[in-house]
């Protein structure tokens, strides 16, 4: 039942965790993708956040957007924090000391706290099976900071440490595949979203939530100041990042990986860069490149989808 | 009935530990500090303590986890070393800005480089200024009496900061002494349940660890600096109590032979047992000598210490590690500004002393005191080098 069609817009709660009037950049896509995981969790939720962007928008002493118990310790240990409180709920209950109750224990981070810094306390914190969700909220850069690069910087990306120079065109390393080190990890729930697919961010939220151990949730989040793309241009860029296979929108439930935003035909990748202002020195060789790779992931996602379960396909 | 037993010290540590009936362990493994937590996690897979051992993947982690596990009231436990307490630094500056009450033993060792897994006091040293309560314990009796008493301090509404009880590492955790164990009864009446003052629950929206701009915070810290100084009281208070219950009694300063003392060695840890030996020597041959053994680094008991040492002419303070290119020993130099203001205040000698391991003996210590007294030492000098 768990599936994203039968969760209707009507069906998301009106209540906002994540109060508005936080400090967030005009069209900011990483604050909406965290104010739907939040709607998705609801109140049963205890959240530990990595330190950028997000904890910088939501949490000026003596201020606050947080609706739920939300902690903010350092940058590289939101999963370490997030283990501590698992374990806390778990022996606490055990011991009769607070009532039982299903309490949703979540990490976030942006990608440098979750691919670079914090990767060893998220393996960690994977391997030990803490109950947890994970959630990663990509901008591709180290935005908080001003828009360094990060390992999931994608190539050919123009970034204040990976700037197109005359001889070196931007990043010049491939995104560092988080999903697949977190599926490599056994745990029951791994899963790729955008704000732009709401509904499907939600199911995916709800589903690594309910889940039987870690689960790990990486959402493709625009941000309109690092990429130079317009505040009005949030949701159709991150349509545009699935529609041309640039980041496809899938889940590996209990290692079984499912396409959730098919697409039959893939748009040119050219719709998704040209727009945008850190890809704008690539030249035709480099898009033709990085098209090769694109469409090279792209198959092989749908070989383990179609290989493993063909009718969900 | 009191029951005595010997036990290598890390093992009555585990067991004052696990009689605090605590509810998050997690640890990692560095020497000297290891037995403790083994230890632990054998009572934990055994069933004797019913708590959540998470064997992290670095110190970082561990002490991360406790911020998580405290922040959600449980009780929470860790204990490092050298290296581990060097890289879980970042995070043990925050715990005590967050005011969570998590106890951390820390066998001291040397920092690297070059490595050494050795005793001296360059790790703890390192994070003088982290904010927690910081006092020291010189053998095993002191240990498993101070588990109890490092969580009544931590957790009282008045103090609500983390604890660090530092032992030195192999000449202590790895002695077999003996320790007189303390009835259940006893610990149920000293040490209730803990009962935190915030914590993360869905009954309630709270934020913890918001930034603060400029505008606060300077007051935030200035909070913090109050925080620890008031929490001496309470300190003083969970000493007393703990005394009137066991007949151990335990003090900021601890002082022998310091009232007609010209002059006073000033030892932390351990090594003030050898240092009370020497003294006692030098005493049988006649000098007006005394030791101070300096139980409370942070808060530093600034009052207790300038009336323990005001009668005296010299100070040889005893260091166990370097501040490099800095004034003396950082626990002389401490000293050397705690005295500044005092009218007749005493010259203080940084005698800097078993680094990495180095034996010092009883020996070492009237060689000290000669030198000082005959006016040759240097304000500062690193005792004993080899030619
Ligand atoms: C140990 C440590 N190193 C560096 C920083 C500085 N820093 C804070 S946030 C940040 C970048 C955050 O990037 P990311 O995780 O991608 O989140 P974003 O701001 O992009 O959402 C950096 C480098 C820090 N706070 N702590
Ligand atoms: S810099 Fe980017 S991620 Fe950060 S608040 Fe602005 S738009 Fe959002
Ligand atoms: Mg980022």
């Amino acid at each position: 039942m768990n599936d994203a069609n039968v969760y209707a817009v009507k069906s998301l709660t009106k209540k906002e965790y994540l109060a508005p009037g936080h400090r967030s950049c005009l069209g900011c896509g990483e604050v909406l993708a965290v104010r739907l995981v939040h709607k998705a969790l609801g109140r049963n939720t205890i959240t530990a956040s990595a330190t950028g962007c997000m904890e910088i928008v939501s949490s000026p002493f003596p201020l606050t957007s947080w609706e739920i118990p939300w902690i903010h310790v350092a940058f590289e240990n939101a999963a370490a924090v997030a283990g501590g409180i698992e374990a806390a709920l778990k022996v606490l209950e055990r011991k009769g000391k607070i009532a039982p109750k299903d309490i949703h224990v979540v990490a976030m981070a942006g990608d440098g706290g979750t691919a670079d810094i914090g990767l060893q306390a998220l393996s960690g914190a994977m391997e030990r099976g803490h109950k947890f969700l994970y959630v990663c909220y990509d901008n591709e850069a180290y935005m908080n900071t001003g828009v360094q690069r990060s390992s999931a910087t994608p190539f050919g990306a123009h970034t204040t440490t990976s700037p197109a120079g005359e001889i070196v065109p931007g990043q010049i390393t491939w995104k560092k595949n988080m999903p697949e080190i977190a599926v490599a990890h056994n745990i029951p729930y791994v899963a790729t979203a955008s704000p732009s697919y709401p509904l499907d961010l939600v199911n995916k939220i709800k589903k690594g939530a309910e889940a039987e151990g870690p689960a790990y949730v990486h959402i493709l989040s625009v941000c309109p100041t690092g990429w130079g793309v317009g505040s009005e241009e949030t949701i159709k860029i991150g349509r545009l990042a699935v529609q041309t296979g640039f980041f496809p929108l899938y889940e590996v439930e209990n290692g079984r990986y499912r396409i959730t935003v098919d697409c039959e035909e893939l748009e040119p990748l050219e719709r998704y860069l040209q727009p945008q202002r850190r890809f704008r020195h690539l030249t035709k060789e480099m898009i033709d490149f990085i098209r090769q790779r694109v469409l090279e992931q792209w198959e092989e996602l749908k070989r383990r989808a179609g290989q493993t379960d063909p009718v969900a396909g | 009935m009191k029951k005595r037993v010997g036990m290598e010290v890390s093992f009555a540590a585990a067991e004052a530990i696990k009689l605090c009936n605590v509810d998050v362990i997690a640890a990692y493994p560095i020497t000297p500090q290891t037995h403790i937590v083994e230890r632990l996690s054998e009572y934990v897979a055994n069933g004797e303590l019913d708590a959540e051992f998470v064997p992290v993947e670095s110190e970082h982690s561990a002490m991360s986890l406790c911020v998580g596990s405290q922040a959600t009231g449980a009780r929470s436990f860790t204990c490092t070393s050298s290296q581990g307490l060097a890289l879980m630094s970042e995070i043990v500056y925050i715990t005590a800005s967050l005011r969570l009450p998590v106890v951390m033993m820390l066998a001291n060792r040397s920092l690297s480089g070059p490595l050494s897994i050795w005793n001296d006091h360059s790790d703890v040293m390192s994070v003088r200024d982290c904010g927690w309560i910081q006092l020291f314990v010189r053998n095993s009796q002191e240990i498993f009496d101070h588990a109890f008493i490092s969580y009544k301090i931590a957790e009282d509404h008045n103090v609500l900061l983390p604890l660090i009880i530092n032992f030195d590492g192999f000449i202590l955790s790895h002695m077999f002494e003996p320790v007189e164990l303390v009835e259940d009864s006893i610990i149920k009446q000293y040490l209730p349940p803990y009962d935190p003052k915030y914590v993360l629950h869905p009954d309630r929206a709270l934020t913890m660890g918001a930034f603060a701009m400029p505008a606060v915070y300077t007051e935030t810290k200035k909070a913090q600096d109050e925080a620890l100084r008031q929490s001496y009281p309470y300190i003083l208070k969970a000493w007393q109590d703990w005394g009137d219950l066991t007949g151990r009694y335990y003090h900021p300063v601890e002082e022998s032979y310091t009232e007609d003392a010209d002059t006073i060695f000033v030892a932390l840890g351990s090594f003030a047992e050898t240092t009370g030996e020497a003294v006692k020597t030098m005493r049988e041959q006649g000098h007006k000598v005394g030791l101070l053994n300096l139980r409370l680094w942070r808060p530093f008991p600034f009052e207790a210490f300038s009336r323990a040492v005001k009668n005296a002419r010299n100070l040889i303070v005893l260091d166990r590690a370097i501040s490099y290119g800095g004034p003396g020993g950082p626990v002389a130099s401490e000293i050397r500004s705690a005295l500044y203001n005092l009218e007749n205040r005493p010259q203080v000698y940084s005698f800097i002393s078993g680094l990495g391991g180095r034996d010092v003996t009883v020996q070492d210590y009237i060689d000290m005191f000669e030198k000082a007294i005959s006016g040759k030492a240097p304000q500062d000098e690193i005792f004993g080098v080899r030619g």
